[in-house]
């Protein structure tokens, strides 16, 4: 029962949960721009750019996040040399980001567009009659009120995509999934502590996180 | 109706119509121009080379590696799904009991495995319960077990939430007809609640499918572990295979998404036996944002 008197397996610990933020950090703000875009395409007057969000969405929402991440490294890397870093953990790092921003943005781009369909047509009619053109309808109208609309939403979505994080590990990072999977390996006999441990920390970060953003929610709500 | 995305711009005149041409030209153009370059990337990489492509061309390949792969994936979903339905539906239940002890337990529950990432579960049913039980734990089942409770708990909150959607009078009309506690629930509440959530069950069922992808990591023969990993280590093929297998997945994702949107419609034209608040899921309660129960791994 000795496994966290280790100093070594204390720090592999850290650090495995150091990554699973990083990853977390840097793919929630590339998935938040590149699905404001890809919402902001989908219900452009403009054919080609609805058909690329639509063909975006469908393809990477339907697709495992795991074949996302194995073809990021083993696609990308391996294969058509795409390296991002000389580093190796921080290039597998990386590949990991693109492969869970791009998924991650499909579904921010659904949640986003939804939150518009909430916003009711009167306020975007009003904002034609005025003469606003697309581009200000949705910038100074709809979007600011779609996003208080989808602030439980995007919630989900980030804690989905902190706990989608550790699938990075299947790549060889060496974030907290991985070094559970090798504490257990080592330890046997402590596996239900191991456990414990490691999927208290998720369960102390992320449930308070889902009431932070519920109570976001509530309180952006517009009132109609 | 109030689909605001179909009023966000007028009809356009003749301006608007130049220069909607013009756009869709300048996007057409510069979207062919992304997808030539990728085109180009992966042709100087010689990935369009014939041999990486042929062997989806032999029956060997279809038989030894997608279909077997393909089978693994749809069994353990299937089970997963029979499963996970089964949890979420006592769990749904047993949070919405009168008394304590069963609540609470019920909400801890819930609350645990929606928050730990499915991964780390399987690792600790594939890893660590050998140790604890003495016997060797099946990658099938560490990965079943592992997306009946993530999953089954996301649909236990469905489900909950569809419950205290349904109308007041229906439990009412029931108990004055004398029904017990457990005749409300089984034959008035669960019925109604499960057809007004049925959009979230099935893409929750889409998440499942999807996730069945995990057990490549425990070494479960499953699409993604036959299909890409073991076909391109015989065939050198990792992005043709990759490509092929993702197809797979869009189109088995897709049909079920469009079964549920049949049975929505379906359930929708039966007129007056669905109660009003199908048609908006109710806001959940504070603190379970639960419509991103559709993102999954």
């Amino acid at each position: 029962m000795d496994v966290f008197s280790d100093p070594r397996n204390i720090d592999a610990t850290v650090s495995g949960f150091l990554w699973i933020l990083k990853l977390t950090g840097a793919s929630a703000v590339l998935a938040l721009v590149l699905g404001v875009i890809l919402a902001a395409m989908r219900v452009s007057p403009i054919p080609v750019l609805r058909l690329f969000g639509a063909a975006w969405v469908n393809i990477f929402r339907n697709t495992p996040l795991t074949l996302i991440i194995f073809f990021c490294y083993f696609g990308l890397y391996s294969t058509l040399g795409l390296s991002l870093s000389e580093d190796l953990n921080l290039n597998i790092y990386w590949l990991g980001v693109i492969g869970l921003s791009t998924y991650t943005a499909a579904f921010v781009c659904e949640a986003v567009r939804s939150g518009i369909n909430t916003v009711p047509a009167g306020q975007a009619e009003a904002a034609r009659a005025i003469g606003l053109t697309f581009a200000q309808t949705l910038r100074i109208i709809v979007l600011p009120q779609a996003g208080r609309a989808v602030v439980a939403p995007l919630g989900s979505i980030l804690i989905a995509l902190c706990k989608n994080s550790t699938i990075v590990g299947t790549i060889g990072l060496m974030e907290s999934s991985s070094v559970m999977k090798d504490l257990i390996n080592s330890y046997g006999n402590a596996g239900i502590l191991i456990f414990a441990v490691f999927a208290g920390v998720f369960a102390l970060l992320l449930i308070p996180t889902g009431y932070l953003f519920g109570w976001l929610a509530n309180r952006l709500a517009v009132r109609r | 109706m109030s689909n605001t995305s179909s009023v966000l711009y007028d009809h356009p005149g003749p301006r608007a119509k130049v220069r909607n041409t013009i756009l869709t030209v300048v996007f057409g153009v510069a979207i062919l121009a992304l997808l030539w370059w990728i085109y180009r990337k992966f042709d100087d990489a010689g990935q369009w080379a014939g041999d990486l492509w042929k062997p989806f061309l032999e029956a060997n390949t279809w038989t030894g590696f997608i279909l077997s792969g393909l089978r693994a994936t749809l069994l353990a979903a299937a089970t997963g799904m029979a499963l996970s339905l089964a949890f979420g539906v006592i769990f749904a239940v047993g949070r919405l009991s009168d008394h304590w002890w069963i609540r609470v337990p019920c909400g801890a529950v819930v609350e645990f495995f929606r928050a730990v990432p499915l991964l780390l579960m399987i690792f600790f049913i594939f890893y660590a319960v050998p140790f604890l039980i003495q016997a060797p734990v099946s990658a099938f089942w560490a990965v079943v077990i592992g997306l009946t409770l993530y999953n089954g708990s996301v649909l236990a909150e469905a489900f909950r939430a569809g419950i205290r959607a349904v109308p007041l009078g229906q439990s009412e009309a029931a108990y004055a007809l004398g029904m017990r506690k457990t005749l409300v629930m089984r034959h008035i509440l669960v019925p109604q609640a499960a057809r007004s959530m049925l959009p979230v069950i099935v893409s929750q069922l889409v998440v499942l499918l999807k996730d069945t992808a995990l057990g490549y990591i425990v070494a479960y023969p499953e699409l993604l572990q036959r299909g890409v990993n073991d076909l391109s280590a015989n065939f050198g093929n990792v992005v043709a295979a990759a490509m092929v297998i993702a197809a797979i997945y869009i189109v088995i994702n897709s049909l079920l998404t469009l079964l549920a949107g049949w049975l929505e419609r379906r359930t929708r034209s039966r007129g007056g036996r669905t109660p009003k608040s199908a048609d908006t899921p109710p806001p959940l309660p504070s603190g379970t944002t639960d419509q991103g129960a559709v993102v999954g791994a």
